[in-house]
């Protein structure tokens, strides 16, 4: 692995105004350590019956490409562009104005013309054109056109695992081209050849075989889940349980599984525990359907529907009413806008109805789940919930919009609000980085391996640049957000450019702020910080 | 050579041959018909069928997911103030959404531009992109219905109309309309833009400078007809509505080459126009990320080509945790692995 340069050299030669002398077609790609995540190892491919290269990295001068990857590739892309309209339109209409160019966080933090969005997506669109046009094969590069070469798949590899799927780009382009898109539809073309990314797809058979995607087994749950309740106990003073699969229960609860064993999710996990506890409310986790996110969607969108078809099974198993759904980004992407189409129609569920409050959540009426952020905001507006803000004063605390969870969903409103209700300091980064053009953390969509992380840390530059600004001048200490990945990559991210910043999900924070019934006094937030005032007292 | 500027010649240099051909096919060898009948009809044929294919080819490929790129609050808790233009949750608020970037390029108007300051970046606003590109849209569509008081007859009252309004700033005489003007400060902002802006000049193609250099040929030939050469409205009239009416003649007149070059333009544009990326004038109005409405949850979407995919069951994962399981006191459920059995 390569050294990673300090901050203060990393994006020194970055020029967002110079391009190269070359043009783009003639630059070919260079490896660059740091840059580019390990192949898939063959076994992993094996055992999920898909096809792979064997045993091959990237900076091989020569892949071992079968014989007819040429064909395979050309027959997957005509399958692509007969499959989705998306595709096949993105690839026709784009003008090349550039309006969506400096968008793209991987741009911004390189410099490298080929993470602009549009000519990622020229690196597909110039194929079709060689390819599959006669003009194309007329004029040439005149026309944007190019035949494939190995070259090309190199290319592909570097520059769609380059990309996060955060469409901030789609946002900006007047036709709402959505790179995103054509790089989710890329990796699935990679995919058939079985080029692969190993961070991306061992998950992936950990997630099919074994139910969550670190493979934690059913009892290691549990004894986690007991382990953070004994925090819980020494912090509060009250002794909580966790129905785990219990049938009968009204609400199943998915959550990422991150949630249930590392650094700072398992304070998110103590805050939903709380919560649920201090409500009353009748619901399960499950050690089957034990992850809601879905590292499928990072490698194509078969494996992404073959993942999660075990919440459904669960639901219907144990009986429960209707579903909600833990803080996480792509997870959210996910279910909001692949779930319906991919499982529904889920009439062995009922309209989502919130059993302390009686709202209806009838804009999930179809769908029967509900995101954490949606109920516990209702709870807190009619006044269910005992909160102490000033629990959480020793905090200052920004938001994180999370790629996924804006565009690819809408929810802007309801965290901001559970925020503002349960800390007494809320501070909002510029408005050019948050909400709808919010930044990537820069290591989403499965890139958020140690390989990679020099490109992790030029990606998220722009997202940590904005932390930095009301660092600097507010004094924010915390940055919230709603996602899994977030809570585990936005800490290194930190720590590298804005040292002084820690993580923490929405729900920690209503976690530290809920007052419970007969607890004992609390002298600490959920990770045994002193709360302002009781630094004398720990 | 390797220069920066090459796309940009090689397209000037065809738009010269397409200047050439006319003057050549009707000056010197009168070839008339050729240019004034058959070039035409065929190019609205193309225009038109190339056009019609695209359409269908687009309408029947499957749209398999509900992917609208919501830009604003989502329709949820009905206290929440929510975003109807950019988080559209029915089919009129789509509508709205659709009207936006199609006639005030929405999306264009949000732009913004990045730059780097020692370790910092700063996002200006950046509208002139928008700017250029509705004076140039703009100007078209007006330039378009004006051309219809050639084509019919009686003249439209609102071509009437929109004709006294754009002439009524009277800048030379015969009246130079201000249509033309802002047509050609915008094309010229874009081209000046994709020339000598570092990232459009690099993702720019022969192919992308074409269809600029193309449209400011076509207007600047209209106004120098109009303005230096005046050729005979009355037979241009006559003769675009018996074009227009199927009967068409070869004009009695003479019109002049720069008519017939002006002519040629226009139909070699529409002729170009379906196999270029002109078609998105079309395409942005089947776009899945700004045509759908984001109400995932509330209406299920339909796969046409949608497959079961096979997980593993609840009886497979239990029986591979079976001992684990038990060792911790969890409960084994052997009631469902029945009825799953039964199902299958
Ligand atoms: C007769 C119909 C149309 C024609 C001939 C046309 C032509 C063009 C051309 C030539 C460009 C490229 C400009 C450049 O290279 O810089 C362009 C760009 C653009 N068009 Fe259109 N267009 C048409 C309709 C539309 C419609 C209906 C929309 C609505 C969304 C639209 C939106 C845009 C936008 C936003 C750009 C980007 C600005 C730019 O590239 O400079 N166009 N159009
Ligand atoms: S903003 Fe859209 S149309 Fe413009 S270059 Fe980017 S993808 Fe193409
Ligand atoms: S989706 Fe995000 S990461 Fe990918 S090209 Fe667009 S802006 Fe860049």
């Amino acid at each position: 692995m390569s050294k990673l340069p300090k901050p203060e050299d990393l994006i020194k030669d970055v020029n967002l105004h110079k391009m190269p002398a070359q043009p783009w077609m003639d630059v070919k790609p260079e490896f660059k350590a740091g840059r580019y995540l390990y192949a898939v190892e063959p076994q992993v491919m094996e055992d999920l019956g898909k096809p792979h290269l064997g045993k091959w990295q990237p900076y091989d001068e020569k892949w071992p490409l079968p014989e007819d990857w040429k064909e395979r590739i050309l027959k997957a892309i005509r399958d692509r562009m007969e499959r989705f309209r998306s595709f096949k339109l993105f690839m026709d209409i784009c003008v090349r104005c550039g309006a969506c160019a400096d968008k793209c966080h991987y741009f911004l933090g390189s410099g490298d013309p080929k993470n602009m969005p549009v000519l990622r997506a020229e690196l597909i669109r110039s194929i079709i054109k060689g390819e599959f046009s006669f003009f194309g094969k007329l004029f040439g590069r005149l026309a944007g056109a190019r035949p494939l070469t190995e070259e090309v798949i190199k290319e592909w590899y570097y520059y769609f695992y380059q990309c996060t799927e955060c469409r901030r780009c789609s946002v900006f382009c007047p036709y709402g081209i959505d790179t995103a898109e054509v790089t989710i539809i890329m990796r699935e073309i990679l995919h058939e050849l079985g080029i692969a990314l190993d961070w991306a797809m061992k998950p992936v058979r950990f997630s099919h075989f074994i139910g969550n995607h670190i493979g934690l087994q059913p009892h290691t749950i549990k004894e986690n889940i007991e382990f953070l309740l004994g925090d819980i106990a020494e912090i509060t003073g009250l002794n909580i349980e966790v129905p785990i699969n219990k049938k009968g229960a009204e609400v199943l609860f998915v959550t990422p599984s991150a949630d249930f064993f590392a650094e700072p999710g398992i304070y998110t996990f103590m805050g939903y525990v709380l919560l649920f506890h201090h409500i009353g409310l009748d619901y399960t986790i499950s050690t089957y359907a034990s992850e809601g996110g879905n590292f499928g969607f990072f490698n194509t969108l078969e494996l992404a529907k073959k993942l999660h078809g075990k919440i459904y099974e669960e639901a219907k198993r144990l009986k429960v009413k209707w579903i909600i759904g833990g803080e996480c980004g792509h997870m959210w992407r996910v279910w909001h806008q692949y779930h319906n189409t991919w499982f529904g129609p889920f009439d062995y569920l009922e309209v989502p109805k919130s059993p302390i409050t009686g709202t209806v959540f009838d804009h999930a009426r179809d769908h029967k789940a509900v995101h954490i952020c949606e109920f516990t905001a209702d709870l807190i507006a009619h006044g269910k919930l005992n909160i102490d803000p000033s629990r959480n004063d020793h905090l200052v605390i920004t938001f994180h919009d999370s790629c996924n969870t804006s565009r690819g969903m809408g929810i802007f409103e309801e965290p901001r609000f559970i925020i503002k209700n349960v800390c007494n300091n809320f501070v909002e980064m510029p408005e050019n980085t948050i909400r709808e053009k919010t930044f990537c953390c820069g290591s989403g969509s499965g890139l958020n391996a140690d390989e990679y992380m020099e490109m992790r840390m030029r990606g998220g530059f722009p997202r940590a640049n904005a932390v930095e600004f009301v660092h600097k001048n507010y004094g924010v200490n915390t940055l919230s957000c709603i996602c899994a990945i977030d809570r585990a990559v936005l800490p290194t991210l930190m720590k590298y450019w804005v040292p002084g910043v820690e993580v923490a999900g929405v729900h920690e924070l209503v976690g530290n702020a809920l007052i419970m019934e007969g607890e004992k006094k609390r002298t600490t937030d959920l990770r045994y910080r002193p709360l302002k005032g009781m630094e004398e007292e720990v | 050579m390797n220069s920066r500027y090459n796309d940009f010649f090689f397209s000037l240099l065809i738009i010269a041959a397409l200047i050439l051909i006319p003057m050549i096919g009707v000056g010197v060898l009168g070839l008339k018909f050729l240019f004034g009948v058959i070039i035409p009809y065929g190019a609205l044929a193309v225009f038109i069928i190339g056009l019609i294919y695209r359409m269908v080819n687009w309408a029947r490929s499957p749209q398999p997911f509900k992917i609208p790129t919501t830009c604003g609050q989502q329709k949820s808790l009905p206290w929440i103030k929510r975003s109807r233009l950019e988080s559209p949750a029915s089919t009129f608020e789509v509508g709205l959404r659709m009207f936006f970037e199609v006639f005030l390029f929405r999306s264009l108007f949000r732009n913004l531009r990045a730059d780097l300051e020692g370790k910092k970046l700063i996002y200006g606003s950046a509208k002139f992109l928008w700017l250029g590109a509705m004076l140039f849209h703009l100007g078209f569509l007006i330039i378009i219905l004006r051309h219809l008081r050639f084509f019919v007859y009686p003249v439209p009252e609102f071509v009437n109309i929109l004709e006294k309004v754009d002439g009524f700033f009277q800048i030379s005489f015969p009246t130079l309309y201000l249509s033309d003007l802002l047509i050609l400060l915008g094309l010229s902002f874009l081209l000046l833009r994709r020339l000598f802006d570092a990232k459009v000049n690099y993702i720019s193609y022969a192919s992308d400078y074409f269809p600029l250099l193309l449209i400011i040929s076509i207007v600047i030939t209209g106004i120098l007809m109009r303005v230096i050469i005046k050729p005979d409205i009355f037979a241009i009239k006559h003769y675009a509505i018996k074009l227009a009416t199927f009967k068409p003649i070869i004009p009695e007149a003479p019109l002049g080459v720069l008519f017939y070059v002006h002519l040629f333009l226009v139909s070699s544009l529409a002729m170009y126009f379906p196999f270029s990326k002109l078609v998105h004038m079309i395409g942005v109005f089947f776009s899945p990320t700004r045509n759908m409405a984001n109400d995932n949850r509330m209406k299920r979407h339909v796969n046409p080509w949608d497959y079961p995919v096979k997980y593993t069951t609840y009886a497979e994962w239990q029986e591979k945790f079976r001992d684990v399981m038990e060792e911790a006191g969890m409960p084994i459920d052997e009631e469902w692995v029945k009825e799953a059995q039964k199902q299958t």
